[in-house]
């Protein structure tokens, strides 16, 4: 038993090291990157220089150590800034308008864009609606499954507002830590997960 | 050739009309999967592919004398030779020792256009992709080449130290994350069977079949653009919808992660120019 943990414990690092030995150095990148984006508007390439837990996500492939994650958990959770209010759920409808549209953040975008969560790129919402991806799992009857509970609402908006304040690397977009999204928009969105009259909860 | 030509375009805009018609009357999913499979069929028949206009135009561009130099494409060496063409494209992209650089199809006909003819290539970067009255001579000559590689399989290039590096480069881009969503080619190309929307995304993360059926299909006539599009385009877009900086036209991450994706593509039988939605 002893035998194969520490086997398995070999293979993992032996793996990592195949990893990294693969990847070309920061710097190499950099140069690639900077031929191909480096005549974009300064405020655009700021958007790809990753921050302290990006850059751990993009070099462990998503794969963060147990280290690695704790620190990025820790981190992350301090980005996250709840409603002054204390008030968790908006308006579902609007909220449906925010799921339902992709627009934003685009360079073909006008600059003044306002940017949607795009979740039905992703996720299943309103059972009735045919058209949704699957990258992230279903979130139809969402409010209803977890039976409205307060802790799972506010659960729920600090993945939408930091989602690796939740899971590590997580492949969701940060919305409210990458103002993609204001409070109010995803308050919005919490409301058509959480309020019992919207479609996804019926 | 002409003749049957305009019909395919009626034909193609009746299928953009089917497609605006499928999405609107909602079927249950696994109908419309059917339904966006059977389009798929119907456009993938190549005597209604208005791509081959883009072949017969850029068949013309290369044996044209253009430039300061007055001189057509012909003594071009894509990789085979000068004019070669036959297999050119299943080996592309791949290091030229001339210019001392790997190079996609696009950048080495920059190149021999700045070299051979003396052309203004900021003017034909400025017409790259083609609109409703602007021709690209970037997407009819990468037509024309690529369809002299139809039917053979892509063998992508990795002796050279620079292919080698290309190729590694290309991957750990394929996994960088960045731009508001913090999105990267894998977020949507590393699984198996995932969707966005009712879209279906190839897994590009893994050797095989999906990788070698993308881009044994690139070059492709954009039903939905009307325009014939090569993998220059296919990143651009693709670097839009990830919410990334405007990537420029021709360089060195693009061609890098094309070698990654050729790599992971080998052996896919080449089929260009195709169609798609």
């Amino acid at each position: 038993m002893m035998k194969h943990i520490f086997a398995g414990a070999a293979l993992l690092l032996s793996a990592g090291a195949a990893l990294a030995d693969e990847r070309p150095s920061q710097a190499v990148i950099d140069a690639y990157l900077a031929a191909t984006f480096g005549k974009a508007p300064p405020e655009w390439q700021a958007r790809i220089k990753p921050d302290e837990s990006l850059a751990v996500c993009n070099t462990t492939r998503n794969n963060p150590s147990s280290a690695q994650s704790e620190a990025m958990l820790k981190r992350e959770s301090a980005r996250v800034s709840y409603p002054a209010d204390g008030k968790f759920l908006g308006d579902w409808k609007k909220g449906y308008q925010v799921a339902n549209n992709g627009r934003g953040g685009q360079f073909s975008d006008a600059p003044n864009t306002v940017s949607g969560g795009n979740c039905f790129a992703c996720h299943q919402l309103d059972p009735k609606e045919v058209s949704f991806g699957t990258l992230g799992p279903s979130l139809a009857a969402y409010g209803k499954d977890r039976k409205y509970d307060p802790e799972t609402i506010k659960d729920a908006y600090t993945k939408i507002y930091n989602s690796m304040a939740v899971v590590p690397c997580s492949n969701m977009p940060r919305f409210g830590v990458n103002k993609v999204l204001d409070e109010q928009q995803i308050k919005d969105v919490m409301a058509y997960l959480f309020d019992p009259e919207s479609p996804v909860n019926k | 050739m002409k003749l049957p030509m305009i019909g395919a375009a009626v034909l193609a805009a009746a299928m953009t009309m089917a497609a605006g018609h499928l999405t609107a009357q909602s079927p249950p999913l696994d109908d419309s999967e059917k339904e966006i499979e059977r389009y798929r069929q119907m456009l993938s028949d190549p005597f209604s592919n208005p791509g081959f206009l883009a072949v017969d135009r850029g068949e013309v561009l290369w044996a044209e004398k253009r430039g300061t130099k007055n001189a057509s494409l012909e003594a071009c060496d894509l990789g085979e030779g000068p004019g070669k063409l036959e297999g050119a494209f299943a080996k592309l992209p791949r290091y030229f020792a001339d210019a001392d650089k790997v190079m996609d199809t696009e950048q080495r006909l920059l190149w021999c256009m700045d070299k051979i003819q003396g052309l203004d290539t900021r003017e034909v970067v400025t017409r790259r992709f083609s609109g409703p009255a602007r021709a690209s001579d970037m997407e009819d000559l990468v037509a024309f080449i690529a369809n002299k590689s139809s039917d053979m399989k892509i063998q992508p290039q990795l002796s050279h130290a620079k292919e080698k590096e290309m190729a590694a480069v290309g991957e750990a881009l394929f996994y960088t994350r960045g731009g508001v969503n913090d999105f990267s080619c894998a977020t949507c190309h590393a699984e198996e069977g995932k969707r966005i929307r009712l879209q279906g995304l190839p897994n590009l993360s893994v050797k095989g079949k999906p990788a070698q059926e993308t881009m044994a299909s690139w070059p492709t006539y954009r039903v939905s653009q009307s325009a014939l599009r090569t993998m220059q385009h296919r990143l651009w877009d693709c670097y839009r919808q990830q919410r990334w900086p405007v990537p420029g036209y021709g360089t060195d991450a693009l061609t890098a992660l094309t070698v990654f994706l050729q790599k992971q593509a080998e052996g896919g039988e080449i089929k260009v120019p195709s169609i798609k939605r």
